[in-house]
């Protein structure tokens, strides 16, 4: 009875196609599930906990209390997202001032040393970058830069340069060049052709990099922490003292002000960024 | 067509300057310093630096390796999943799932497992709560687990998202025909995908590499203690003594650690291809 009974359920199972191999895989998809979700609403837990101590498995008291901290218009956390924003502002611009020239000279395949130009922008991404930031730290001592915004702005562009750059090529080299060349035939000047033909058709690809470069001048802490430390705060500064001080409420609500640009742009990213425009990246 | 030409470099000249002034002119002056004492050659800031160090850069090594070796497991494995898988709603579900840290800041990554691994961390307390563990057995994962967790927690949506666009890009027709031809899906991913995608998987590698060597916030935040990793190191030699000397020496073992990675991964790659 019961081996006909097992047989009935095995064979159920198999017309439902639910074999061992679905099971295996659901229980992987579910263990990366809790251990990337784990940590998230640990941090969440953590903005809205006004204590949580030892034997509590979950905060003995929950509330805003700290939000109302940081959103007071004179606390630290409004202050260094201020400069935060402003800095990843004008990075943006720099950075684009720079690109958009270059991306359109390079995404031409007559330029001569194509590879090498391509190949120096890459570097400052290929090696690792602390300590040349060390270094620019002491040489900008000597001009006065140190902990100026001018000076954290330099040093997040050279590293949003080669986001910028690469991107600015792959959206310039997705362009018709068919629509340039009828645009020149048909009398118009090279500025009117760039800006009216060229321009709006790299638009996409290029809000994208702006995205990009926005996105790692407000993440970037290394690179601050020896240039711009202490005249200069900015979030990820400030996350890393509060963090340090223990004062975890404090850390875990910048970080979530951190998080929210980077979400968005999860969602931004795929509007903009086109498979095909993708495929032409660092070609 | 020669006047074209110069008006082409005068575009990229101001980007190039930028790199040229602010990073290569940094990175030799890096070198340099870590080679010389007073304008002469010297090998005393080395020694020094291996002398304090090389525990810490032994660490380094070790922590680099194992993150890198089970970021490429657990790479693989997604990506295969995703591509190989008869079960529609799952690889959904999992291409949605790895992208989740892409965008998340390594500093926010630190602060989130700061807190959720230490012994009386949110981890901690739900295996407490299912039974899983009493209060005496808990450990404090802050620490080099806790700084490979973090490695891995953050870079995987990285490796994985170049894996499986390699992946994606194969020839379907090849799976295909091996599984007609009877083939399990493990065969199909150790013989006929797995040797094709392996130069995406070395460039992920040596990209998630090169970022290990150069994050400064998770060893601060997470490596409580020593060991700990050269990047701690190096912050420590400059804030507290100003001895850029020592400093950029170990810069220069860190530049040396990431340049026989990539040496050895051309070297792979050209073998390869001189064999075919």
């Amino acid at each position: 009875m019961s081996v006909s009974q097992n047989r009935n359920v095995f064979e159920m199972l198999n017309l439902q196609s639910l074999r061992p191999s679905f099971w295996l895989q659901s229980v992987f998809i579910l263990l990366l599930a809790l251990i990337l979700f784990g940590p998230i609403m640990n941090l969440l837990i953590w903005t809205v906990a006004e204590s949580w101590y030892f034997p509590h498995a979950l905060p003995s008291q929950w509330g805003f209390k700290y939000w109302q901290q940081v959103f007071n218009p004179y606390s630290d956390v409004s202050g260094s997202l201020f400069t935060s924003l402003l800095i990843a502002v004008l990075t943006v611009a720099v950075c684009m001032i720079v690109s958009i020239p270059a991306g359109y000279a390079l995404s031409k395949r007559s330029m001569p040393l194509r590879i090498f130009w391509m190949l120096l922008f890459l570097i400052p991404q290929a090696f690792p970058n602390l300590t040349v930031y060390m270094n620019i730290a002491k040489l900008f001592y000597g001009f006065g830069l140190n902990g100026t915004v001018l000076g954290v702005i330099i040093v997040h562009s050279v590293h949003g340069l080669m986001f910028s750059i690469w991107i600015s090529v792959a959206a310039f080299s997705s362009t018709d060049p068919m629509l340039e060349r009828a645009s020149r035939n048909l009398g118009a000047g090279p500025f009117y052709t760039f800006f009216h033909i060229v321009l709006p058709q790299a638009a996409p690809g290029l809000i994208a990099s702006c995205i990009f470069v926005f996105l790692e001048s407000l993440d970037e802490f290394t690179g601050t922490f020896f240039v711009g430390s202490p005249n200069i705060s900015t979030l990820p500064l400030l996350l890393y003292t509060a963090s340090m001080e223990g004062n975890y409420q404090i850390a875990s609500i910048t970080a979530l002000i951190l998080l929210v640009p980077s979400i968005l742009f999860m969602v931004i990213i795929n509007k903009f960024m086109r498979p095909d425009m993708l495929s032409k990246l660092g070609k | 067509m020669r006047q074209t030409t110069s008006h082409k470099l005068w575009l990229i000249a101001p980007a190039a300057l930028m790199v040229g002034i602010f990073f290569l002119y940094p990175l030799c002056f890096s070198l340099y310093s870590a080679i010389t004492l007073d304008g002469s050659l010297t090998l005393t800031h080395l020694d020094k630096a291996f002398d304090l160090y090389s525990k810490d850069i032994l660490f380094t090594i070790i922590i680099v390796l194992i993150s890198v070796a089970i970021l490429a497991i657990l790479s693989i494995t997604i990506a295969a999943l995703i591509t190989l898988s008869p079960f529609r709603s799952l690889t959904k579900t999992l291409g949605f799932l790895y992208r989740l840290p892409l965008f998340i800041p390594f500093i926010v990554t630190a602060q989130m497992m700061r807190t959720f691994l230490a012994k009386n961390g949110l981890m901690n307390n739900a295996f407490v709560a299912s039974g899983l563990l009493t209060p005496m057995d808990t450990v404090s994962f802050l620490g080099w687990s806790g700084i490979i967790i973090t490695f891995v927690w953050k870079q995987l949506a990285f490796s994985t998202l170049l894996i499986s666009g390699a992946m994606a890009a194969l020839d379907e027709s090849q799976i295909r025909a091996a599984r007609n031809l009877g083939a399990s899906r493990l065969r199909i991913l150790l013989q006929i995908i797995l040797p094709q995608i392996i130069p995406t998987l070395g460039v992920a590698i040596v990209l998630s590499i090169v970022t290990m060597m150069s994050v400064l916030s998770v060893p601060l935040m997470i490596g409580t203690g020593s060991p700990t990793m050269m990047t701690a190191d190096m912050a420590f030699r400059i804030n507290s003594y100003g001895d850029y000397h020592v400093a950029n020496a170990l810069g220069l073992v860190s530049y040396c650690i990431c340049a026989g990675l990539a040496w050895f991964y051309l070297r792979q790659n050209l073998k390869e291809k001189g064999a075919n």
